[in-house]
């Protein structure tokens, strides 16, 4: 069974924590406890109706400002498939939740208030897809309820859409536009009767049939070594096993590989799942991997085929996005993880910061702030073994910590 | 909603929390796993025994004791512990409350599951635990929803939820200052009726709780209660035979049972799969108030 990852954005009462509740109605994903919660949490609230955003704003503090203030995991499933949703705020304070929700997804859904039309989140929301590569974006134009169910609007937005995307550097390879209303659940898991004039899929039906790229695999192979298993004992004294991660692409059993950063090259003796031998490991899968020479390899290398391996990179250009309250210090040393590797990294120099809603680049700022998308230079005390973002994102990204509050203060994009 | 496909375990899951595993093994000194005997930290020990094979699991079981456990949970874990050869270390809610730093809630809905939390962070402290792995899962509760995958907690113990760090890609940073620690929640993606299917796929035993049987119990605010020694019931609450089960193993005064003959696991997977009440509804300790968890939780619960 295979596992939809989607993230939603929209703009504070743009319908987003409606839409979701509405799906698990639909989905029959409620129970019935928390129905009835929601059902006492209405009325308390003076609602005559069971508002089904309240399912989904879990902080007190959330409920008493009726905005939705950091990422959420909401999961349902349907017989076809697991998905889980990465529910995030679309106010600019918290844009750095947007890109974190967005992180994980295959599937970028962006919310639309049919009566307001594209407004400046939508830019931002746009961008930050664009940004991460999200492959499948659904566009959802809601509250069609309140503009009569309009298909001139409809139309009218998506031509705007439209525009937007075509002056994009990056385009997904899959876009859809559904007229909604999350409220009433028009086109939502059903096909609407009142939005006659459109025959495309709802949004559940849409989403079910989204078939799985399964692109990183033929990326380039990429296994990042997470611990060398040891065990000492009797029957396994002169085991060493590679336990990690496929980042990327896949391995099999005789493959021959080189090991970074030692450079030593070995071929694949066994993969093993548990206790389960396989042939093959695939992206994404944890396995342990054994060589048939030793070699030096350690936590934090990296296996590739030798025809195709990254280069080992000290000056890194990269796109960010800031996400702390303190700016970037340029000359300051952070932390970069790139995986699971941390080396000391040193701002060069920030090239330029972009204008996420207009798409223009700010010549004139030179600092990044909270929620600040630029371009930066970075140097760094080790080499990293990252792809650029563009051809291996799994193997393109890193983030930055800083080293005296230990936060995570950055994500970064390899060029 | 009985659909054939809904039987499949999502395999992508067992590779994810097998990678969280390993990173916490590496980039924690002292990692714990937080060991209740419940069908989670039962899930997570499967995890760590897959994780690192063929080496040992390479952390210890920390299960903070009530003293009101249910008799089977106890014989399980040490059964289980045995089996494995794992180490387990115990604390007591008793110890706390001889000391003097807990009261014992008096009442009829006395329990010691909020006193839980202090035995915990002593232990933490006591032991120099960094990382301490839980069970916990997103779908279980609204604020759990929120959760990191590490997630930092103060000196105190306590979470902010507004001060967590982004979690970026597959990429998890465990850098803390001295006396802070992380929870770690491998299996957050997960829901109930993954676990129970990854416990049927990988043929785990757990307590015979989980399965049908006879015992006395009390009706008390439309729920049906173990009855124990250690729950305070009034005149009117007489205790009756009947065939139930357990859905979540907490300890006898905060778990409520649901009357079932469900006797398997694809019995109590079809029961999921038709369930009408979520997992959570049967926790008493959830009831008191509808933000019960999120403020267990800035406390330092589990």
């Amino acid at each position: 069974m295979e596992v939809l990852r989607i993230t939603t954005s929209g703009s504070v009462d743009d319908g987003k924590s409606t839409l979701i509740g509405r799906l698990l109605y639909d989905t029959h994903s409620i129970p019935q406890d928390k129905m009835e919660a929601l059902h006492a949490a209405s009325k308390r609230k003076g609602l005559d109706f069971t508002d089904l955003s309240l399912l989904t704003d879990g902080l007190v503090a959330e409920r008493e400002q009726g905005i939705t203030i950091d990422v959420a995991h909401i999961y349902f499933s349907t017989p076809t498939r697991k998905y889980i949703i990465a529910d995030t705020p679309g106010h600019i304070e918290y844009t750095r939740n947007m890109v974190t929700g967005a992180s994980n997804a295959q599937v970028s859904l962006i919310l639309i208030d049919a009566r307001k039309g594209i407004v400046e989140q939508t830019y931002r929301h746009f961008f930050i897809a664009s940004l991460l590569r999200i492959p499948y974006l659904v566009v959802c134009v809601n509250k069609m309820d309140l503009v009569e169910y309009s298909e001139a609007r409809f139309n009218q937005i998506v031509e705007e859409f439209q525009a937007l995307i075509a002056s994009a550097t990056f385009k997904a390879p899959s876009i859809k536009f559904i007229p909604i209303s999350s409220l009433y659940g028009e086109n939502v898991a059903a096909r609407s009767e009142k939005i006659s004039w459109y025959n495309g899929d709802s949004l559940l039906e849409y989403l079910e049939q989204i078939t799985f790229d399964h692109a990183d695999n033929s990326h380039p192979s990429r296994f990042k070594v997470q611990s060398v298993i040891r065990p000492k004992t009797e029957a396994y004294h002169d085991f060493r096993g590679f336990a990690g991660k496929v980042v990327s692409g896949h391995f099999n059993v005789g493959d021959e590989i080189i090991s970074l950063p030692s450079q030593q090259k070995s071929k694949i003796k066994t993969i093993e799942q548990f206790e389960t031998p396989l042939t093959t490991a695939e992206a994404r899968q944890s396995v342990v991997i054994t060589l048939e020479d030793e070699i030096d390899t350690s936590r934090g290398s990296m296996f590739s085929k030798p025809e195709n391996a990254p280069a080992l990179l000290r000056e890194i250009s990269a796109q960010v996005c800031w996400m702390d309250q303190q700016k970037l210090v340029p000359g300051k040393a952070y932390l970069l993880q790139h995986g699971i590797n941390r080396v000391k990294a040193k701002v060069q120099v920030i090239q330029y910061v972009i204008d996420v809603t207009s798409n223009k680049i700010l010549e004139d700022k030179k600092e990044l702030g909270l929620n600040d998308i630029g371009k930066i230079t970075l140097k760094t005390a080790q080499p990293v073994f990252a792809d650029s973002y563009d051809t291996n994102p799994a193997n393109g990204a890193f983030i930055l910590i800083d080293e005296f509050s230990n936060s995570t203060v950055a994500v970064g994009f390899v060029d | 909603m009985t659909n054939k496909i809904q039987w499949e375990f999502p395999q992508a899951l067992e590779d994810e929390a097998i990678y969280i595993l390993r990173e916490t093994a590496a980039q924690f000194e002292r990692p714990a796993i937080l060991f209740s005997g419940g069908k989670d930290s039962i899930t997570i020990v499967r995890l760590a025994q897959k994780a690192f094979y063929p080496g040992k699991v390479p952390f210890p079981l920390l299960h903070i004791d009530t003293g009101h456990n249910f008799p089977e949970t106890i014989q399980f874990r040490d059964w289980l512990v045995e089996s494995l050869g794992l180490d387990l270390i115990v604390r007591n809610v008793q110890d706390s409350i001889d000391q003097g730093k807990v009261q014992e809630e008096t009442g009829k809905y006395a329990s010691r599951n909020a006193l839980q939390t202090v035995t915990l962070l002593d232990a933490i402290e006591e032991l120099k635990f960094d990382a301490c792995i839980g069970g916990a899962r997103r779908d279980e509760e609204k604020a759990r929803a929120k959760e990191r995958i590490f997630s930092v907690r103060d000196e105190f113990g306590q979470w902010n939820a507004k001060m967590q760090r982004p979690e970026l890609f597959d990429m998890l940073n465990g850098k803390i200052h001295l006396g802070e620690n992380v929870r770690v929640f491998p299996i957050s993606n997960w829901t109930e009726l993954d676990v129970w299917n990854y416990i049927r796929r990988e043929n785990l035993q757990i307590p015979s709780i989980y399965f049908s049987h006879e015992r006395e119990i009390i009706e008390r605010d439309g729920m049906y209660w173990p009855y124990s020694p250690f729950l305070n019931t009034t005149e009117e609450e007489v205790p009756f035979r009947q065939k139930v089960r357990f859905r979540t193993v907490g300890d006898m005064t905060c778990t409520a049972a649901v009357i079932s003959e469900a006797d398997k696991l694809e019995d109590i997977i079809g029961e999921i799969l038709e369930a009408k009440i979520s997992e959570r509804g049967a926790r008493i300790d959830d009831k008191r108030s509808e933000a019960a968890m999120e403020k267990r939780k800035q406390a330092g619960y589990f």
